[in-house]
C-alpha cells in the first residue's frame, strides 16, 4: 500500500496559523498580560507571509484539492498583509469591547487560516469548506461585544444570512458535480468527465454556476445579496469590520476567478450574469452610500460599491480584466483598511461606529490622521496617482478590452458618484467648524498610528511605482487559462 | 431501480422548501431549521449523483457538508442565545437595533 504524496509545504501558512491559534488559546489561560497574545498572533501572521515567499513553483497538493500558484500565492500574501495590519489595530483596542482577548486573537488567526485556504483551494470539496472555516470564525467575530445588543444583532443577521448563502452554494456545487462528474477545477477545466462516464445532466451547468454565484456573491457583497453589509459592518467591532471587509472580499474573489477560468472551457453565459450583477452593484452601492450619517455604514456600502467594480473586471473574463481585479484587492486591502483605521482612531473607548458629523474640523484637532485619510478618501474615489486610480483603470480596461465599454461607462459614472461622498467626507475634515459636543478620543496609540501610516504608505507606492506587483499579478494571471 | 432524476426533482423540492420556509418564517429557530433542510436537500443530490457516477466524490462531499451543519449548529445557537439574552426574543421582526 503506497500513500499518496501530500506535498504539505503548500499548506505552510495554514498549520503555521492555526499551531498559533492554538498555541494563543493555551496560552491565554496562563498569561495575565493579554497584549502579549497580541504580538504573538501578529508575529505568527507574518511567519506565515514569510512562508509564502518560500514556495517552489506551484505543484498541486493533496490530489489536486489544493494548488499555490501564482493567483493563490498573491492572494494568501494580500489576506496575511490584511490580518497582520488588522492585528496590529487590534492590539491598543481589544480591551474596549472583550476581556476575552485570547479567543479573539486565535479566532482572527482562524479565519485567516480558512482564507488562505480559499485562495489555494483548486476543487470545490476544499473551496466550500475553506468558505465555511472563514465564516465560521467570522459570525462568532461579528457579535465578540456581548454587551452590546448591536453586535449580536449583526452576528445574528450575518449567521442566518451567511448559512442560508452557503446552501446555495452548496446546491450550486452539487449542481455542478451533476452536469461535469467531477468536483475538481483542473478535471472540469479539461472538459472531460472521470471513468468515462455519459453526463446526462450537462445541462444543469448554468444553473449551477448561477446559484455558485449567489454563493459567492454573498460573500463578497453583490446586490442583491449585499442586505447584510452594512448592519453587520456597522455592528461589528471596528477592527473586525476592517479585517473582514477587506480579507474575505480578496479570498473570495481569488476563488471566484479560479472557478471562472476552470468554466473556460464551456460556453460562458454566465459572463453576462456578472456584467449585470457588477452594474447593480456599483450603482445601488453608491446610491445608498450618498445618504449616510454613519461612516461606517458609508464605508460598507462603499465596500458594496468597490465589489462591483472588481467584478466588472471578471465579467471581462480576460486576462486584463483578472489583472485588474487582483490589482484592485491589493491595492482595496490597504486604502479600506487604512481607512477603517482611521475610524476606529477616532471613536471614543465605549462607541463602535462614528458620525460624519464627528469628523468636523478634524484637521485642526490632529492634522496628520486629517491628512491620511484624505488620502484614503482620495484613493477609494480614484484620484491619480493613488492605487484606487490605477485600480478602477484596469479593471475598467479589461471590460473595453472584453467589448463591454457599455459597462467600463457605467463604471466610470459610478466613480463619479462616489466621489461625491468621498470628498464629503474630506471637506467636512477640514473646511467644517468641530461640532459643540466634539468631544475628544482617547489619542491613538503608535499601533493604530502605524497600521495607518503603513497603509497610506502602500496606498501610495502602490500607484506610483506598480511595477513589482504588476510583475506577480501578470504572472499570477498568466497560469490561468482566461482567453 | 429509481431513475436518478427522480431523486434530483425531490432534492430540489426539498430545498425550494427550505427556500421558502427561510423567506416566509419569523422565528429564528424555524429559520435556521430550514437551512438545515437546505443542506440536507443538497446532501441528497450529492448521494444519488455519487450512486449514478458510481464514483465516491458525492458521498464524501456528503460527509463534508454534514462536518460543517453540525459546526454551523454549535456557532448558530451561540449567537442566538446572546440575541435572546439581551432581546428576549427569537422573532427576527424584533431584532431591529441596525438599520438605514
Amino acid at each position: 500500500m503506497t500513500f499518496p504524496t501530500l506535498n504539505l509545504p503548500v499548506i505552510s501558512p495554514q498549520i503555521v496559523l492555526v499551531v498559533a491559534a492554538l498555541v494563543i488559546l493555551i496560552a491565554d489561560l496562563v498569561i495575565v498580560q493579554k497584549r502579549i497574545l497580541g504580538w504573538i498572533s501578529l508575529v505568527a501572521a507574518l511567519g506565515a507571509l514569510a512562508t509564502v515567499f518560500t514556495y517552489r513553483p506551484a505543484s498541486p497538493a493533496f490530489q489536486n484539492m489544493a494548488l499555490a500558484d501564482g493567483l493563490g500565492l498573491f492572494t494568501t500574501a494580500a489576506v496575511l498583509i490584511a490580518a497582520a495590519l488588522a492585528l496590529l489595530l487590534s492590539v491598543e483596542r481589544v480591551a474596549d469591547f472583550t476581556r476575552h482577548a485570547g479567543a479573539y486573537y486565535a479566532l482572527i488567526l482562524l479565519a485567516t487560516a480558512g482564507m488562505t485556504a480559499l485562495t489555494i483551494a483548486s476543487d470545490f470539496m476544499t473551496i466550500f469548506v475553506a468558505i465555511e472555516i472563514l465564516s465560521l470564525a467570522l459570525y462568532v467575530l461579528s457579535g465578540f461585544n456581548r454587551r452590546d445588543a448591536r453586535s449580536s444583532e449583526a452576528a445574528l443577521k450575518y449567521f442566518l444570512l451567511g448559512a442560508f448563502a452557503s446552501g446555495f452554494l452548496l446546491y450550486g456545487i452539487a449542481l455542478i458535480y451533476g452536469a461535469t462528474g467531477t468536483t475538481n477545477l483542473a478535471a472540469i477545466a479539461q472538459g472531460i468527465a472521470p471513468l468515462s462516464v455519459s453526463l446526462p445532466f450537462a445541462p444543469l451547468l448554468p444553473l449551477g454556476v448561477g446559484l455558485l454565484l449567489v454563493g459567492l456573491g454573498f460573500k463578497v457583497a453583490l446586490v442583491p445579496f449585499h442586505m447584510w453589509t452594512p448592519d453587520v459592518y456597522q455592528g461589528a467591532p471596528t477592527p473586525v469590520t476592517a479585517f473582514m471587509s477587506v480579507g474575505t472580499k480578496t479570498a473570495s474573489f481569488a476563488a471566484l476567478i479560479r472557478v471562472l477560468a476552470a468554466l473556460g472551457s464551456h460556453d460562458r453565459p454566465w459572463l453576462l450574469a456578472l456584467a449585470g450583477l457588477a452594474v447593480l452593484t456599483m450603482t445601488l452601492g453608491n446610491l445608498a452610500a450618498l445618504r449616510q450619517t454613519s461612516l461606517k455604514r458609508m464605508l460598507a456600502y462603499s465596500s458594496i460599491a468597490h465589489a462591483g467594480y472588481i467584478v466588472t473586471g471578471l465579467a471581462a473574463g480576460n486576462p486584463r480584466g483578472a489583472e485588474g481585479a487582483l490589482y484592485y484587492l491589493l491595492a482595496y486591502t490597504f486604502m479600506n483598511l487604512g481607512a477603517f483605521a482611521v475610524l476606529l482612531a477616532v471613536q471614543r473607548r465605549e462607541e463602535n461606529d462614528v458620525s460624519v458629523e464627528r469628523l468636523h474640523g478634524l484637521a485642526a484637532r490632529q492634522p496628520v490622521l486629517a491628512v491620511l485619510m484624505a488620502l484614503f478618501m482620495f484613493s477609494l474615489a480614484g484620484i491619480p496617482p493613488l492605487a484606487g486610480f490605477f485600480a478602477k483603470l484596469y479593471v475598467f480596461s479589461g471590460a473595453v478590452e472584453a467589448g463591454l465599454a457599455w459597462l467600463a461607462i457605467v463604471g466610470v459614472i459610478n466613480s463619479a458618484i462616489g466621489a461625491y461622498y468621498y470628498l464629503r467626507v474630506t471637506v467636512a475634515m477640514f473646511m467644517s467648524e468641530p461640532a459643540a459636543d466634539a468631544a475628544e478620543a482617547p489619542k491613538p496609540g503608535w499601533p493604530v498610528m502605524a497600521t495607518i501610516a503603513i497603509a497610506a504608505l502602500a496606498t501610495l507606492l502602490l500607484g506610483i511605482w506598480q511595477f513589482p506587483w504588476m510583475q506577480s499579478i501578470i504572472q499570477a494571471v498568466s497560469t490561468l487559462a482566461l482567453r | 431501480m429509481v431513475p436518478t432524476t427522480y431523486y434530483l426533482i425531490l432534492s430540489a423540492i426539498l430545498f425550494a422548501l427550505g427556500v421558502i420556509g427561510v423567506l416566509v418564517r419569523r422565528n429564528v429557530l424555524i429559520i435556521f431549521m430550514s437551512v438545515e433542510m437546505m443542506l440536507n436537500a443538497v446532501n441528497l443530490t450529492f448521494a444519488a449523483l455519487s450512486k449514478h457516477f458510481l464514483s465516491l466524490n458525492g458521498q464524501v462531499f456528503m460527509l463534508m457538508a454534514m462536518v460543517v451543519a453540525a459546526a454551523e449548529v454549535a456557532v448558530g445557537l451561540a449567537i442566538v442565545m446572546t440575541v435572546v439574552r439581551h432581546r428576549d426574543t427569537t422573532n427576527i421582526e424584533d431584532v431591529n437595533l441596525l438599520k438605514g
